[in-house]
């Protein structure tokens, strides 16, 4: 290993700017001749706009312009589109609602887009905004998600009768029915996964140019996929051809998914350039992204988990409402579905699995990947209805576990769910997780805890995920709108340093120190020399972006079919150099080498003769050193882990403090331990933050957003975490050429379970038999409350 | 939520329901009030300034008095656009009960917020609904009868 190398903890190259103020990101931009625009948002949950009256409004000092629905629908705009196709049980595809640009007639949840204004500064457009008359009739809403599918409740599209989506299952009922009716033990759990507002550090943000004099449009948007933005917006929304619209997504402050949809602002802000004839700048501000920013989980479950006299698991039943808020977002529909119940099977080799997920929509935001997206809200039930088991038979939560993993020498495992596991080893991360969490020593802990009052409590999680989207035929069958591969380029300058220029996007991953580190450990090259380039679909071939964890175990394996490319050209090159013949030319650590001799020749020296051939063989050999490759995975990639949670419980006043955390995981090889480490870190306090702290709240009458701030959305802080223990397994992925598994969503994906079952097992002494998520200090002491009741009738 | 109240009120019931239908003891009253104008007798169109949490907005938009039954009491009901802040409306059950010569005025109010007002100062709307119909009404008593309310609930 070389110390900018494969396996180095090499700072991220990206922090100088980051940690200095210098990163440019949307609303940095200077374009000269700006217009700003703001954009008046609906109040009301569900209404019907009678009348919008702009004329005072256009007639404000500063206003440029104002959109309205009509304008959009005037210019036959369409729809923004759901990309996935999920067939419901009797195989229709699903409701797919009309999902406007601007609201035209109805506006469906708090915040939906009443008008567009433009002006020559935000001041003046928010001034005009107000001054909008908007006349609505409003009407009752649709937003308790257990409630939504029930009769009579109000329809939020004409379109999907009875708010239903689709009704999707996986599995055979009657078989699973078959082998409940044997079983020795059932566990049964009703549980919520709580909505989460995603919080990207950087609000969306978009600006966009018309070149009148080309027809060009340039859209900066804080976008985790550019390309698939360009390609929505060009083939569905705005019709402007591909070549003549140029996306670019520069640095972006933090996505969490949220980034990766089309939506309604960006939308408008390009369209409008053209109009305005000036450029456009758009930024929300916070409210905005509480209210529209596509929303995370918000599931509503019954399992069921059918098991022997010995705890072996025998089938697992599990019935989930999911919620996608008022109109279907970019990807929404395959989250709690091929995102979701394909994943039920967990570590475990239960046999038989039936999910029964029906989508409902609401009148509340769009909802869509999150951190996860489908994969935490499958690893909450598993992990959660195994830990009920064990205590319900009494036996050792981690033996339980054990006991049901999927042997070693069972991979590549086909679970019911339709997924094939490629690789794992799941007993020696779990007892590596133990060793480091001292699990022998808990007892002791909780005793020690008792006498200061507090209640310790332990819970696991062990998790299984599908990242590394995803092999592009298996995405096709399944529904899914566009390819999944990843392209890479690798382009040398005549002087030998290197452009790796990628479609994944980064947008707080680090990729560009990891993939240097790729390029700089396969070619030699110092790692200074490295550039990555990222994020302009004017400068990359084409890209499928960054989302469900795929960009190292994708991308990066794009560019190590690049680099292949370069050493195959290199070697032709070198040979003619070294009067050789081209089977004997050997590449290693940036020199080629005749086999057996000690004649070579640097890269470097390669490099200059491809771009300056005087002595080169142009025959057989183009010039210039320049390889681009595009790389489509076999299959997904499986990480696996567990985490071990410890908290402390305040009975008096319900404050849950969680004082020692363990993750030990399978990500195969790892590139850069320390950026590995700052993403588990990373993930495990989003979902620390969804056990503990985090709730989008709704009024369940009015529809309106009650937490639509930090004064009322609690985010995890530094104080609310200790300080994390990690361990590795590595059992490399055996189809991709680095042999890596996605480590971005991990930490997001096992923590509420490990979190919420150490809360419950603090709490099973006194009676309390569930908390949902989040265990606020409120939550927690009103169910201690109601076990104390319900133990003294 | 539902807030309610009582107060007693130096004076009549006649005269105190007649007080509840004059346009210029209503401004006086309604907290933040900017102008009030008839349209008709039950009929009114308001400015209305408010700071609900933090955020403050100018509230324009009407007044409705129904359920008139003099001299027993009305509803007195609001509803106005607060443009970017979003929208608040709400209403007060009033009734008018006989106490010797004095009256017992007795309201029943409910509120609600829409939009931005909802997203920052929900939680507070309960807290400041209550003020708002103890500084109405309170002062609507201070103004009608004299001296001043006995008792607020």
């Amino acid at each position: 290993m070389t110390e900018t190398g494969i396996g180095a903890r090499v700072h991220r190259k990206e922090d100088k700017r980051f940690l200095t103020g210098t990163g440019r990101y949307v609303d940095d931009l200077p374009l000269a001749r700006a217009t700003y625009a703001y954009f008046l948002r609906s109040p009301h949950a569900h209404a019907k706009i009678k009348k919008i009256d702009t004329t005072a409004a256009k007639a404000m000092p500063g206003v440029v312009e104002i959109f309205t629905g009509k304008d959009t629908a005037d210019a036959k705009m369409g729809g923004l589109i759901c990309g996935w196709v999920v067939k419901d049980k009797n195989g229709e595809p699903h409701k797919a609602p009309a999902h406007p640009v601007m609201a035209l007639d109805t506006v469906r949840y708090v915040g939906d887009t009443v008008a567009m204004v433009v002006a020559n500064s935000v001041d003046e457009a928010k001034d005009a905004a107000e001054a909008i008359k908007v006349d609505y009739e409003v009407k009752p809403a649709n937003v308790d998600l257990a409630r939504a599918l029930d009769k009579g409740t109000p329809e939020v599209h004409p379109e999907a009768p009875g708010n239903l989506i689709y009704d999707w299952e996986i599995g055979v009922k009657a078989d699973v029915d078959a082998a409940f009716a044997k079983a020795a033990h059932v566990t049964k759990l009703d549980l919520v996964n709580n909505r989460l507002i995603p919080n990207a550090m950087e609000p969306r943000a978009a600006a966009a140019e018309y070149d009148k004099g080309t027809g060009n449009y340039t859209l900066w948007s804080t976008s985790q996929n550019p390309h698939v933005l360009r390609l929505i917006l060009s083939a569905f929304v705005l019709g402007i051809p591909e070549h003549k619209l140029r996306v670019v997504a520069p640095d972006v402050g933090g996505g969490f998914g949220s980034k990766i949809f089309c939506y309604n602002e960006e939308t408008m802000v390009c369209w409008a350039a053209s109009r305005v004839g000036r450029p456009i700048k758009w930024t929300a501000e916070r409210a905005e992204s509480f209210m529209t920013d596509a929303h995370g989980r918000d599931h509503v479950t019954h399992a069921e988990l059918a098991m022997d006299k010995d705890g072996k698991f025998l089938a697992l039943k599990v019935e989930t409402i999911a919620n996608m808020g008022a109109y279907l977002s970019t990807f929404s529909t395959a989250v709690p579905t091929y995102l979701y119940a394909t994943l039920l099977a967990g570590q475990y080799t239960t046999p038989l699995i039936y999910a029964n997920v029906k989508a409902a929509v609401t009148h509340t935001a769009p909802v869509d990947a999150y951190r996860g997206a489908g994969r935490p809200e499958a690893t909450f039930v598993i992990e959660t209805i195994v830990s009920k088991a064990a205590a319900e038979l009494k036996m050792d939560t981690a033996e339980l576990r054990r006991k049901n993993f999927i042997p070693k020498e069972a991979f590549p495992y086909q679970t019911p769910v339709a997924l094939q596991y490629d690789s794992g080893n799941y007993p020696p991360i779990i007892d590596e997780a133990m060793k480091i969490a001292d699990y022998k020593g808990f007892e002791a802990r909780r005793a020690e805890a008792k006498k200061r009052g507090k209640l310790r409590g332990i819970g696991f999680s062990s998790y299984i995920e599908a990242c590394g989207l995803a092999p592009s035929q298996v995405i096709g069958q399944l529904g899914g709108g566009v390819g999944q591969w990843e392209s890479a380029q690798i382009k040398f300058n005549p002087t030998g340093n290197v452009q790796v220029i990628t479609g994944s996007h980064s947008h707080g991953q680090g990729h560009e120190t990891t993939f240097a580190q790729l390029v700089s450990d396969k070619l030699g090259v110092p790692i200074e020399n490295i550039e990555v380039v990222h994020g302009d679909t004017s400068t990359t071939t084409f890209g499928m972006g960054t989302y469900g964890s795929r960009s190292l175990a994708v991308g990066g394996s794009a560019i190590m079919k690049a680099t292949d490319k370069i050493i195959a050209k290199g070697k032709k090159v070198a040979a003619h150099l070294m009067e050789a013949d081209v089977a004997d030319v050997e590449f290693d650590n940036g020199t080629f080498k005749v086999a057996g001799t000690d004649k070579n020749v640097p890269l470097a020296q390669v490099v200059f003769a491809a771009y300056v051939p005087h002595n080169y063989p142009l025959a057989e050999v183009e010039p210039g050193m320049d390889e681009n490759a595009f790389y489509d995975p076999a299959n997904f990639v499986y990480p696996a882990g567990t985490q071990i949670c410890e908290v402390e419980i305040d009975p008096d006043t319900g404050v849950v403090e969680v004082v020692a955390h363990t993750a030990v995981d399978d990500f195969g090889n790892i590139i850069n331990p320390m950026i590995v480490e700052g993403q588990v870190h990373g993930g495990i306090v989003q979902g620390v933050g969804q056990a503990l702290h985090e709730a989008a709240v709704y009024d369940k009458d009015t529809g309106q957003l009650l937490s639509g701030s930090y004064m009322d959305y609690r985010m995890p802080r530094a104080e609310d975490v200790p300080s994390f223990k990690l361990g590795y397994k590595v059992t490399p992925c055996p189809h991709n050429p680095l042999g890596v598994k996605g480590c971005g969503e991990a930490g997001a994906i096992a923590a509420p379970a490990a979190v919420m079952n150490a809360v419950h097992d603090a709490l099973a002494p006194l009676g309390v038999k569930h908390v949902e998520m989040p265990a606020t200090p409120l939550n927690v002491w009103q169910s201690i409350q109601g076990a104390q009741r319900a133990a003294a009738e | 939520m539902e807030i309610k109240g009582e107060y007693k009120i130096a004076a009549p019931r006649d005269k105190v329901f007649a007080a509840l239908n004059d346009q210029a003891v209503l401004q006086a009253c309604i907290p933040g009030c900017e102008t009030l104008e008839k349209l008709s007798d039950t009929e009114m169109t308001a400015k209305v300034r408010l700071r609900i949490g933090p955020v403050s907005a100018a509230f324009s938009g009407k007044v409705t008095l129904s359920d008139i039954d003099p001299p027993n009491g009305y509803k007195i009901s609001g509803e106005g656009q607060g443009g970017v802040a979003g929208f608040a409306k709400g209403g007060a059950v009033v009734k008018l009960t006989e106490d010797g010569g004095d009256t017992v005025l007795t309201y029943d109010v409910d509120a609600q917020v829409g939009g931005k007002i909802a997203q920052v100062g929900a939680r507070l709307i309960a807290g400041t609904a209550k003020k708002l119909a103890d500084q109405f009404f309170g002062k609507f008593a201070e103004s009608v009868g004299a001296p001043p309310p006995t008792s607020a609930a």
